[in-house]
């Protein structure tokens, strides 16, 4: 087990350390400035630009440069937004809480919804119901979500007129960011009326969440259905009816349990496809996440920013992935690599 | 949707919540007013900046100034000073200031004394003498003051007790009381400007701003919100929102989907091919008034052959005004006989103009000398503007009218700082642009756009100089009896029409896009939005 941990760490790290090589030279790479890439600040005077270059070493050669590099990395001082001339820490502070916050949503209600809707096709294969289930799951799977995104927008918000198209939360509401993740903050904030701030923030919530999960739903009943239909024809089933248990014992004891196991690592590739989603769905529904802020950045030439978003956005999925197949070693140390199944 | 269940799920959360969304016409979201604004203010202060989205930000939510405009007729009324006087040589202004009236409390922020004189003076000499203290602070540029001069034109600015102040100028300038009224010439507080200088802080004095205004300042995100709350103790009778918040919404089609849906209450800048779909929608409004602006194609009159009045006339007469506002403008502009605009008090309607008149035109260049097959250049500028919303479609249309006189047209332009830069140098033949006046006078018109004065500040694109034209409108100035300055603008208007060193082409309006449920909402044509006076009845 330590030997997998350390691999795995190994692994981690040296993943992170190329992660953060990309980002400094993305400096030398974007055009204009180097000083300016890497601080985010315009020396106003000559006295101010050399002592920039001191301190970020550039006076010295690149492994030099690249060690202060990471070192600033690690005490959080990540450069300023050339825009907004806020440290970018706190930007992505903001933003990236919201993003996770909508891709785990998603992830909830896919899982909530795949699960049995995919256990139930699996467990009817091959009735018309089955067949139903299925040719529904592909419709959904094949929808590009920014066009489903719009489709919602213009039919439950401008048509209808019954939910609000952007934003997480009405303005009128002013509540403080403690945690990011703004139904926690809701919960945490004083003086508002919090039933009032919660149902407007799940109208806000409900369009983008629907616009991601739809396409992790699909591909979450279609992984568990065939994964359903894989155990029900293991003997042991066989074995359990044989030995007179109800259907109901069967299906939890060992059907739920034997069909999920194989799953858990495909839901790990689908978290990095939900984050995508949810960053292209953002931009769609103003929603203040880190794909609509890497958006402004693009459209506003903020290197610094593009940078600390890249590396910040790649950590995050690098992290999740790993912690997902570490986990998957932790429950069924038996496995050596991954089952690529069928989707 | 996935499959029937998940269909299902769907529908039942949508009904349930557009039963909460009936809900949603109470208490609550009556408070606060929801304005979709189109950028980021440089500031909370517009005495530093004359961008339309600083001021509509700032100068009628947060401060109050010492005149008004009345925004129907635009005759100046009292607002922190309840009366003037000018002394009869015109020299010598003298204000009476208002009692009691609060400056904001705020969590960086508590008032010990109410407005005076002594904010006044801050105020003022703020932007007049470059060695106050805090003149230097935030960059020591107030644009507006600088392009009229008004900082050389105060003498003094005198306390005689704590509620009347004097202003002594060198120079008659009856435009005087009208720029004291505009949206930057707003008050702030010296008290709240000497703590901060105390705590060695003075650059938040235009960040965290302090006024009198309908609003306090309560928080700004860059790219996301300006939250105001209301000043309870506002000193004017005014109703107004608990809350008043600018959502900043950069995309004009994003903006009016807002405001259909309802999370804006009111939007700026609609755009010109939106506003008939806000005119279709039952519960949208647009309101719509002349604007103070004027949309033009200026010669440069230093270049020949354009330094011949025939000649400028003959181009005048070769294009079709009413063509250009019906493609360019889509009707939401009125055609421009001058420089002033209607909804100015000094505007003429009888005043001559120029007509279609393409036989016309080739006789005159003819005469001119001008040959046929002539070639010359028509800048057009590349940003949009209410008075001119697609330059280069116009430039487009000039080229063929011209080619059927026989001119042929080069069409340029620049990205906008290269284009004004080189404009500055004159490296133009012609240049279509225009003017958003910031008050009411019309000196505001009159002087920036063709003075000799003008022509080293940029403003004067047609580098025209005449020394009749100056002289007139300088006289206009040296009296305050308003027949009087109208003959006299009369009369400045047929040399222009004699000379045409520019052919205004139109005047766009300005348009106010709202929702039904915002009572009290209204244009104000002398400058920003305004908040005071606003509430929102669902």
């Amino acid at each position: 087990m330590i030997r997998i941990l350390s691999r795995y760490i190994i692994l981690f790290v040296l993943t992170l350390l190329v992660l953060a090589a990309m980002s400094f030279s993305l400096a030398y790479l974007f055009p204009g400035d180097v000083l300016t890439n890497l601080t985010g600040i315009t020396a106003q005077n000559d006295i101010q630009r050399n002592a920039l270059i001191k301190q970020f070493r550039l006076d010295s050669g690149y492994l030099v440069q690249f060690g202060y590099y990471l070192n600033e990395l690690f005490a959080g001082n990540w450069g300023y937004s050339f825009i907004s001339g806020l440290p970018l820490r706190d930007e992505i502070g903001l933003a990236l809480p919201a993003t996770i916050e909508l891709a785990s949503y998603a992830m909830l209600l896919a899982i909530v919804i795949g699960i049995p809707v995919g256990c139930y096709a699996g467990l009817r294969s091959y009735t018309p119901a089955d067949y139903g289930i299925n040719s529904a799951s592909m419709v959904g799977y094949s929808f590009p979500v920014f066009w489903l995104a719009l489709l919602f927008i213009l039919v439950f918000s401008l048509e209808l007129n019954i939910v609000p198209l952007s934003g997480r939360i009405s303005l009128l509401f002013d509540i403080p960011d403690k945690t990011g993740f703004i139904l926690l903050d809701i919960l945490l904030a004083d003086n508002i009326d919090r039933s009032l701030a919660f149902k407007d923030a799940l109208q806000h919530l409900l369009l983008p969440t629907l616009a991601i999960s739809t396409i992790t739903t699909a591909s979450m009943i279609r992984l568990t259905r065939r994964s359903v239909i894989d155990v029900l024809n293991r003997p042991y089933i066989a074995a359990a009816r044989s030995r007179g248990l109800s259907r109901w014992q069967i299906f939890f004891r060992h059907i739920l349990r034997n069909a999920l196991l194989p799953i858990l690592p495909l839901m790990a590739i689908q978290i990095t496809t939900l984050i995508t989603n949810a960053m292209i769905v953002e931009t769609l529904f103003s929603w203040p996440g880190i794909g609509n802020w890497l958006i402004q950045a693009i459209y506003q030439r903020d290197y610094p920013a593009l940078r600390v978003g890249m590396l910040a956005v790649a950590s995050m999925v690098i992290t999740l992935t790993i912690l997902i197949d570490l986990f998957n070693r932790l429950i069924d140390p038996s496995r050596e690599k991954y089952e690529r199944a069928t989707v | 949707m996935n499959s029937l269940p998940v269909l299902l799920i769907c529908l039942a959360t949508l009904v349930g919540i557009s039963a909460c969304s009936k809900q949603k016409k109470d208490g609550f979201y009556q408070t606060g007013i929801m304005y979709c604004s189109e950028s980021n203010p440089v500031n909370f202060n517009p005495q530093l900046d004359t961008s339309a989205t600083t001021s509509d930000a700032t100068s009628h939510q947060i401060y109050d100034r010492l005149l008004d405009f009345d925004p129907d007729s635009g005759t100046i009324v009292p607002s922190l000073a309840t009366s003037w006087s000018v002394s009869d040589d015109g020299l010598t202004y003298t204000f009476q200031l208002r009692r009691e009236v609060a400056f904001h409390t705020t969590d960086y922020f508590t008032p010990q004394r109410t407005f005076n004189a002594d904010d006044v003076i801050f105020s003022i000499n703020r932007w007049r003498l470059p060695q106050h203290p805090y003149h230097q602070v935030s960059g020591g540029r107030y644009p507006y003051f600088e392009s009229l001069g008004l900082a050389e034109n105060i003498r003094e600015v005198n306390r005689i007790n704590g509620y009347r102040i004097e202003i002594l100028l060198t120079q008659r300038d009856s435009s005087f009381l009208a720029n004291l009224a505009t949206d930057f010439s707003v008050i702030l507080s010296q008290e709240y400007a000497d703590k901060l200088m105390e705590d060695g802080a003075p650059q938040r004095l235009d960040h965290y701003p302090i006024g009198t205004g309908p609003f306090q300042f309560e928080s700004y995100r860059k790219d996301h919100y300006i939250r105001y709350r209301a000043h309870h103790n506002y000193w004017g009778q005014t109703e107004f929102a608990e809350r008043l918040i600018y959502d900043i919404t950069p995309k004009s089609s994003l903006r009016l989907a807002k405001l259909i849906t309802g999370e804006c209450d009111a939007i700026a800048f609609p755009a010109q091919t939106e506003l008939d779909i806000i005119r279709n929608r039952e519960e949208l409004e647009l309101a719509e008034k002349p604007g103070l602006n004027v949309g033009f194609w200026a010669f440069n009159t230093q270049r020949p052959p354009f330094d011949n009045p025939n000649v400028r006339r003959a181009l005048a007469y070769a294009i079709d005004k009413n063509t250009l506002l019906e493609a360019v403008y889509f009707d939401s502009a009125t055609r421009a006989r001058n420089l002033l605009p209607a909804a100015s008090w000094a505007y003429q309607n009888d005043a001559e103009d120029t007509a279609y008149n393409p036989v016309m035109a080739r006789k005159l260049l003819k005469e001119a000398g001008v040959e046929a097959g002539f070639t010359m250049t028509i800048w057009a500028m590349p940003i949009e503007r209410a008075y001119n919303p697609n330059a280069a479609k116009m430039a487009e249309l000039i080229q063929g009218y011209l080619a059927d006189v026989g001119v042929n047209v080069t069409i340029v332009t620049y990205d906008w700082t290269t284009f004004r830069r080189h404009l500055r140098e004159g490296l133009h033949d012609s240049v279509l642009i225009g003017w958003s006046a910031d008050n009411g006078d019309p000196d505001n018109f009159f002087r920036p756009l063709l003075s000799c004065g003008a022509i080293p500040s940029g403003t004067n694109r047609a580098m025209w100089c005449n020394k009749k034209y100056d002289a007139l409108i300088n006289e206009a100035l040296q009296t305050e009896d308003l027949f009087q300055r109208k003959a006299i603008y009369e009369q400045v208007n047929s040399l222009l029409f004699k000379e045409l060193p520019i052919v205004p082409i139109a005047h766009a309006f300005r348009y106010q896009a709202f929702r039904k449920e915002l009572k009290g909402m209204q244009i104000n044509p002398y400058g920003g939005v305004r908040f005071g006076g606003v509430t929102k009845q669902l």
